[in-house]
């Protein structure tokens, strides 16, 4: 008899955004040695691919764990809606008083689907390039 | 500890249906993958495996054993196959990559005898896959090798 399972789900969503990385708490100076290139002030943006992890028991009637008939409508309104093809800066309540870095944006879609019903929200991970990924699990 | 993952691909063909469902069940639940004449995916499959290299060789493992255990008990069970209808270990389960997550740790657990099994990761397409892994606090998913 095999020991129990963990089993997870994962989906990959995508959005277009433009983001700064700034503190207004910062000199132009300090802004600039921080954040490079990423604090001109005109913005720049990004492909963003966002990796949705759910877990929990599979139902037996179904195989799932969530059905993507609820999942995907799920993200495409707390999420992708609210992000895609928006300045983060500019668009997201949170990014007011946050620097809208990809850990942010992690934390901040995290919480915008920690209240899926379906499943348990495991993680969610973040490509903001092909060269950087950025994971947050609570 | 160090984490092996061997990749390989197999297509197969499936569809989900719920005996127990009506018809307009079946349909509402399943959408489009309810169509009982089946659809099919390219399936990428990655396989870990964790342990300490042996001092020896600098291998947790042989990866031509891996490939040829990949090769016997996965893909020439499953590639080019009807998963509903040709894969025993799946029958009377719904052939989402969740159950089939699930299915391939049972097959491959026993076999891999250096190292140990440590993730089996599903691509049903680039954009979803299911992980099985062993749950480490003994509750967690719920989901059993041999369950039903």
């Amino acid at each position: 008899m095999s020991a129990p399972l963990k089993l997870s789900l994962t989906r990959r969503y995508r959005f277009a955004a433009s983001h700064r990385l700034h503190n207004a708490s910062f000199s132009e100076e300090e802004n600039a040695r921080i954040y490079g290139k990423c604090a001109n002030p005109h913005g720049h943006g990004h492909n963003y691919i966002v990796e949705v992890t759910v877990a929990g028991p599979v139902d037996p009637a179904t195989g799932m764990i969530a059905n993507l008939g609820e999942l995907d409508p799920f993200v495409e309104r707390e999420v992708i809606e609210a992000f895609d093809h928006k300045n983060l800066n500019d668009e997201i309540p949170a990014f007011r008083a946050e620097v809208p870095t990809t850990e942010n944006v992690c934390r901040e879609i995290y919480r915008r689907l920690r209240p899926f019903p379906a499943a348990r929200l495991e993680r969610v991970r973040i490509e903001e390039t092909s060269n950087n990924s950025f994971e947050f699990a609570g | 500890m160090i984490r092996v993952t061997r990749k390989v691909e197999f297509s197969a063909a499936h569809y989900y249906h719920n005996p127990a469902f009506s018809a307009e069940e079946n349909r509402r639940v399943f959408g489009k993958c309810s169509n009982l004449h089946g659809h099919g995916h390219n399936y990428v499959l990655e396989v870990t495996v964790a342990g300490e290299p042996d001092p020896a060789t600098g291998m947790v493992l042989d990866l031509k054993e891996l490939k040829d255990i990949l090769q016997r008990e996965i893909v020439d069970r499953m590639d080019h196959r009807h998963l509903n209808h040709e894969v025993p270990e799946l029958a009377g389960k719904i052939p989402t990559c969740e159950n089939l997550a699930a299915v391939i740790w049972n097959l491959l657990e026993p076999k891999v005898r250096q190292g140990k099994l440590d993730r089996v990761r599903i691509y049903e397409s680039p954009d979803l896959f299911a992980d099985c892994t062993a749950d480490a606090n003994g509750a967690g998913a719920g989901a059993h090798g041999n369950r039903a």
